[in-house]
């Protein structure tokens, strides 16, 4: 008993202190996965703030950019044209998005555009193979999947990379919404559409906006993780991930993405390597969901969502 | 009934403009129809500059629904709508506002999550233009003129005297003080025309003499047309210069409020004669 309590609380920690470099490998690590996680969520918190929509397909977005990316790039274009070219398909399907989905079910009740983003999940994802093919790709965006040293630690040059684009794009966004006249109407619309209409914030315009930033959002995460594991259709599937995270940041609140993605994302890299071997590993695959039961029990609206109170 | 005493608004702006044979709002016979409902039916109004018009009328008599067409969110089925003299019927709600057309709703639009200056300063979006890279770094221009609506936005706060709670969340606000939000954030559009919703619904009878006082305010010393739709017939009585009456989306009497008073298709529509 006292061997089993020892193991699970003071081992791990034990642990940790003896390789404190092994420690910030594995944290470093955590951070990087995490803020892929948050890039995902990030997307989901945009038009689920603008439009009240979860968006189902955010997962497969990021699978369309980084297939679109690659098969680009396989017809002889040069990375940055390629990621260009990529970034103005993103945007022309946001447009379509607006014109062909949303715009014909203005109104209607939020599970009818849910059923509608299931929709555009499926068409994506089918749309993307039959452009450019369903095999798994290999992308190369010139940043080798290497490691150097700093001070001791192992540091991987790829994690690296995807960890401050996703850090600086974050930090863009978070002056965008907050400091600029469009990053104000798009709180507006988040927080009630009818007012936004009355005070002249055309809903159309807005949508283009989030569904845009959301499709350039998941073109960061594609590419970072496309890069890393291979082009697939996997790929869609992290949007899994990006679940637990919202539930724990909340699926209004874009710090919450940020800070969900992070502490699930080095959470599970922690528990995998210092709690793993004691239940035979693969933590990492459960990690997330437990901590979003947890929260759902206890705080459902996340650590930053807006307080649900329901008046009586 | 209400005490409040109607000051002489007749020689007030907009009314010495010389304007006064162009109506600024015309309805004109416009149908509105959902389904096998007719909403509205013909109905044919004129707001001339700067008056005060009641719409009045009994439950679902087409009161709403004749300000949701006027403000875009609704489409006529049949009829025009001119505002200034141009055609603007098929105009959706953001372009109605940017044409001067502030409303407010029956039950609060506010932005609930944010503060009762942010909710104002979101009024004045339409005011504002520049680039988002300066705006971003809230730097030279972009400071200065968010500087001036800030200024503007103050004025509206100081006039409507909500100052003690500019930052109190909007949901955390009684419902009295949530209606004069409202109107501070349509204020802050500087709008041509306002339509107010049941500006007064709910509110006790302190809260509404003040809503009245500064309905007049608005109307005579900014020239702000107003359209209102009201149930309390004494103050629809003490503040209006002009009353539509509608019943079943139709309109059944217009004129000044002593006519229409009298007028015994009103009677009736009210005492439920015809329809009971």
């Amino acid at each position: 008993m006292l061997e089993a309590l020892r193991a699970v609380f003071a081992a791990p920690f034990l642990d940790m202190a003896s390789s404190p470099t092994f420690l910030v490998e594995v944290l470093l690590g955590g951070i990087a996965a995490g803020l892929m996680y948050s890039l995902v969520a990030l997307g989901f918190v945009l038009i689920f703030k603008a439009s009240g929509v979860f968006n189902f397909a955010q997962g497969v977005m990021v699978l369309f950019s980084a297939l679109t990316l690659v098969g680009l790039m396989e017809r002889g274009l040069p990375v940055v044209v390629a990621l260009v070219l990529t970034m103005a398909v993103m945007v022309v399907l946001a447009f379509a998005i607006e014109r062909i989905v949303l715009r014909p079910l203005v109104n209607q009740e939020h599970i009818i555009l849910f059923m509608a983003t299931i929709g555009l999940n499926f068409f994506l994802e089918g749309f993307g193979e039959m452009l450019w093919g369903a095999n798994v790709k290999r992308l190369d965006v010139g940043i080798p999947d290497t490691s150097f040293k700093v001070a001791g630690v192992l540091v991987n040059r790829l994690e690296m990379t995807a960890a401050l684009t996703a850090a600086v794009l974050v930090a863009v966004l978070a002056v965008f919404f907050q400091k600029t006249r469009i990053g104000r109407a798009l709180r507006a619309v988040a927080d009630d559409h009818e007012a936004a209409l009355s005070v002249g914030i055309p809903l159309k315009t807005i949508w283009v906006v989030v569904w845009s930033v959301a499709g350039l959002v998941a073109i960061v995460a594609g590419v970072m993780w496309g890069a890393k594991s291979g082009v697939q259709f996997s790929l869609s599937l992290i949007a899994l991930k990006a679940l637990p995270v919202l539930i724990l940041g909340g699926f209004t609140s874009v710090p919450g993405a940020i800070a969900g993605g992070l502490i699930i994302g080095v959470g599970e890299k922690l528990g995998e390597v210092y709690w793993g071997p004691l239940v035979g590993g693969a933590i990492e695959n459960w990690f997330a969901y437990v901590v979003a039961l947890v929260f759902l029990l206890f705080r459902p609206q996340g650590l930053f969502g807006e307080r649900i109170i329901e008046r009586v | 009934m209400s005490v409040v005493v109607r000051p002489d608004t007749a020689s007030g702006p907009g009314r010495a403009a010389g304007t006064a044979a162009a109506p600024l709002l015309e309805v004109d016979n416009v149908s509105v129809r959902f389904g096998a409902l007719m909403a509205l039916n013909g109905v044919s109004l004129e707001i001339a500059r700067g008056e005060i018009l009641a719409i009045i009328g009994p439950n679902g008599a087409g009161k709403t629904t004749l300000l949701n067409v006027i403000s875009g969110f609704y489409q006529p089925s049949e009829g025009r709508i001119l505002f200034e003299g141009r055609d603007r019927t098929r105009l959706r709600p953001a372009d109605v506002a940017a044409l001067g057309i502030a409303r407010t709703f029956q039950n609060v639009a506010l932005f609930r999550g944010m503060s009762v200056l942010d909710n104002i300063m979101t009024g004045r979006l339409l005011k504002m233009k520049g680039s988002f890279l300066l705006e971003a770094l809230y730097w030279g221009p972009a400071k200065r003129q968010e500087l001036a609506h800030r200024a503007y936005v103050e004025r509206i706060i100081d006039f409507l005297e909500i100052q003690a709670i500019r930052k109190t969340p909007a949901a955390r606000l009684p419902y009295g003080q949530q209606k004069r939000v409202e109107l501070a954030r349509a204020l802050a559009a500087e709008p041509t025309l306002l339509l107010l919703d049941e500006p007064m619904a709910g509110m006790n009878v302190e809260e509404k003499e003040d809503m009245c006082r500064f309905i007049l305010d608005v109307n005579s010393e900014f020239g702000t047309t107003i359209a209102l739709i009201e149930h309390d017939m004494g103050v629809v009585m003490d503040i209006s210069d002009r009353v539509v009456v509608l019943d079943y989306g139709r309109k059944i009497a217009a004129g000044t409020p002593d006519m229409v008073r009298k007028d015994p298709a009103v009677l009736d529509a009210y005492l439920g004669v015809d329809h009971a």
